[in-house]
């Protein structure tokens, strides 16, 4: 007995190196924890504006992550799915119409519609995931792109929840009396806390209960499963999987998160067009996983943060010219154009994003004599040479 | 009668151009099993390329059109050559992401060289020129696009069909291993590939700005109809692309003429999804398209 629980003990240490550096774990964390209180403190509202949209994008970024990074499913429909999340939260929160042509809200507390956010958008990617994960790799992704096509018809024409083209506002939460979107007094500190700081309450919990969800997830029977799938499919259906199973469990986790964000977004900037519901953002969140690191949730964070966090930055200390109609470099399109070549680099040299880079270093860093052994992935195949069985 | 006369015709000239646009993509698939999003962008470029040429720098229309498909052409092979070649053997995931980056990478410097701003499209003809037949009227601009098209289709039929390179794609696209081992070139036919796709990108960019009078930043985004008349055709064959292309746009152009008597019902834009609808469709039927091979798997 004490022989078998010694080998299973020397087995999970194999398989987590990082357990045996668990002081410096600790160290990083603390680290982490007095920035999040130094910034928390010292931090202006402009500030609180860039971070608490950061860690919004995040928590879409890490859905998208479990269903194109660990299960390998590509999807373009995020923005769908975050607008059904956002409409949802506008329904049942948003206040109760004074004119007649003004879009519908019940007036429900926050408690009530951010929940329902994620469920309603993981409901409407049950009812869709049966149909469109029949189909694999670019068809997916063409049936998600039609989604956000369909989605942003929908979106226009629907003004008693959408307000139509104009947009509509949307609910803050409330604690009691206190609205979110107000200075407010902290009961028992006595604290004065700006709406910036208030958010950022909410939403950080948020994502940290998003990201360890996730994180518990992959290590479980199911989220093996996920991985099975998206390294080979068939042979993870040799194995016991089910395929549509696993790609649904992924398809509705994925969506669930994406609602949250989208009521989260929608809900802090208080009032949105459903033009912003497009291709294009979704676009973004894949250059966000990419960039910071597929199937990984410190990548997901790292990468919204490059992508929804850097145009933000470069805009606050007014780098750039403004954009104009006649061209010319503006911070979005810099902004743009450095994801764009940054979705290509990374491919091409280091398909593990920032966060591979990062580990990469540390790697380099713990055993310099070894440095080879961290370095290239073995399944790179950088030339065509005669009997490469594979297609481009 | 004369109306919706007038909306077939415009609807075939309209899918036309589909077609020509989805033959860049069909010839990408058909040789190395990519689809390339990119397409898009590089039409952008390609249309975008002309109409500065006429219009900013005073070239004659062929010149232009000249300088538009040497880019074009350009792009497709740098790409192929020094991104898409050392891709070989990695997830669809990541080939798709791929071009995907190039998508933004172009869409961003059409919006820096140019700003947003409106630039009217080039055409050797005038625009509204034309004729009515039977009170339908008939644009010069549609003849040319359904010709060029015809005329592109029976060129591309023959290659593939009768020309060694031709073969060369196709035995390639069949396998490539084995196409390999009989000494065909198979870069050469992946570059030939991106470099045929490229060309047609700017043909089917100039029909498509003369179509919408002018150009702008968006024009890339029109391009992703050809999506749906691909996928309805079949991914990998020719004459699917066209009638695929054909299909979506009758489909397109007389859901726009008649949407307007349900408009309380259906609201503003339906056409513009009509052909994503048709597409979801297809798939849940026949997810090879109607011409296509069939070889798409499910599970």
């Amino acid at each position: 007995m004490s022989k078998f629980s010694a080998t299973k003990q020397v087995l999970a240490k194999a398989q987590m190196p990082g357990r045996s550096l668990n002081t410096s774990r600790w160290i990083i964390t603390g680290i982490l924890l007095l920035a999040i209180i130094l910034f928390f403190v010292t931090a202006s509202d402009d500030w609180f504006t860039i971070v608490n949209n950061v860690l919004i994008a995040a928590i879409a970024a890490l859905g998208l992550n479990v269903l194109s990074g660990y299960t390998g499913q590509i999807s373009l429909g995020i923005a769908f799915f975050m607008a059904i999340g956002a409409y949802t939260a506008a329904l049942l929160g948003g206040a109760p119409p004074t004119l007649p042509t003004d879009p519908q809200g019940l007036g429900l507390p926050f408690i009530i519609w951010l929940p329902a956010a994620g469920i309603v958008a993981a409901l409407v990617g049950a009812l869709i995931g049966p149909t469109a994960l029949r189909l694999k790799g670019f068809y997916l992704a063409i049936v998600t792109l039609a989604l956000v096509f369909i989605g942003q018809y929908l979106f226009m024409n629907l003004h008693a929840i959408t307000g139509g083209s104009p947009g509509r506002t949307f609910p803050a939460p409330a604690i009691g009396e206190s609205i979110f979107t107000q200075q407010n007094t902290l009961p028992l500190l006595g604290l004065a806390l700006t709406p910036g700081q208030q958010y950022f309450l909410l939403i950080l919990p948020v994502l940290v209960l998003a990201a360890l969800f996730v994180h518990n997830v992959i290590r479980s029977r199911a989220g093996r499963a996920f991985q099975a799938v998206r390294d080979h499919e068939i042979g993870a259906s040799i194995m016991g999987v089910n395929l549509l199973q696993a790609k649904m469990g992924a398809f509705i986790l994925s969506s669930f998160l994406a609602g949250i964000a989208g009521a989260l977004y929608a809900s802090y900037n208080s009032y949105i067009v459903p033009g912003y519901w497009s291709l294009a953002l979704s676009i973004e969140f894949v250059a966000a996983i990419i960039i910071g690191g597929v199937a990984s949730i410190w990548g997901s964070i790292l990468g919204a943060a490059f992508v929804f966090g850097l145009p933000q930055v470069i805009d606050h200390f007014q780098l750039l010219p403004q954009p104009s109609t006649t061209g010319g470099l503006s911070s979005g399109d810099l902004n743009a154009l450095i994801y764009g070549a940054l979705i290509m680099l990374f491919l091409l040299f280091e398909p593990g994003g920032l966060i591979g880079l990062v580990r990469r270093v540390q790697g380099r860093l713990r055993r310099p004599a070894h440095t080879k052994e961290e370095g290239g992935d073995p399944a790179e195949i950088t030339d065509l040479s005669p009997g490469a069985t594979t297609h481009i | 009668m004369a109306y919706f006369l007038q909306l077939v015709f415009a609807g075939i000239s309209l899918g036309c151009i589909y077609a020509l646009i989805g033959l860049g993509f069909s010839i990408i698939f058909k040789a190395s099993e990519v689809i390339n999003f990119a397409q898009g962008e590089i039409l952008l470029v390609g249309a975008y390329i002309v109409s500065a040429g006429v219009f900013l720098w005073h070239l004659p229309f062929l010149v232009a059109l000249l300088l538009g498909l040497v880019t074009t052409i350009l792009i497709g092979l740098l790409f192929e050559r020094f991104v898409l070649r050392r891709m070989i053997g990695r997830p669809t995931f990541s080939i798709l992401m791929i071009t995907i980056g190039l998508d933004t990478i172009l869409l961003t410097l059409v919006l820096v060289a140019f700003g947003s701003q409106i630039i009217p499209a080039a055409s050797p003809f005038g625009v509204n020129s034309g004729f009515n037949l039977a009170g339908v009227h008939i644009g010069t601009n549609d003849l040319w696009t359904i010709g060029v098209t015809i005329l592109l289709c029976a060129g591309l039929f023959y290659f593939f069909r009768f020309t060694r390179y031709g073969l060369a794609m196709r035995a390639t696209a069949l396998d490539q291993e084995a196409a390999l081992a009989v000494g065909i070139n198979v870069r050469g036919v992946y570059a030939m590939a991106w470099g045929l796709a490229g060309g047609i990108a700017t043909l089917g960019g100039v029909f498509l700005a003369i179509n919408n009078l002018a150009i702008d930043p968006t024009l890339g985004g029109v391009a992703l109809l050809a999506f749906p008349a691909i996928i309805l055709g079949g991914i990998d064959s020719i004459s699917g692309a066209v009638v695929g292309g054909i299909i979506i746009g009758l489909a397109l152009d007389i859901t726009a003429g008649y949407e307007s008597y349900l408009s309380n019902f259906l609201g503003a834009g339906f056409h513009d999804i009509m052909p994503y609808l048709l597409m979801i469709l297809v798939l849940l039927i026949r997810p090879y398209g109607l011409f296509g091979t069939r070889k798409v798997e499910r599970i």
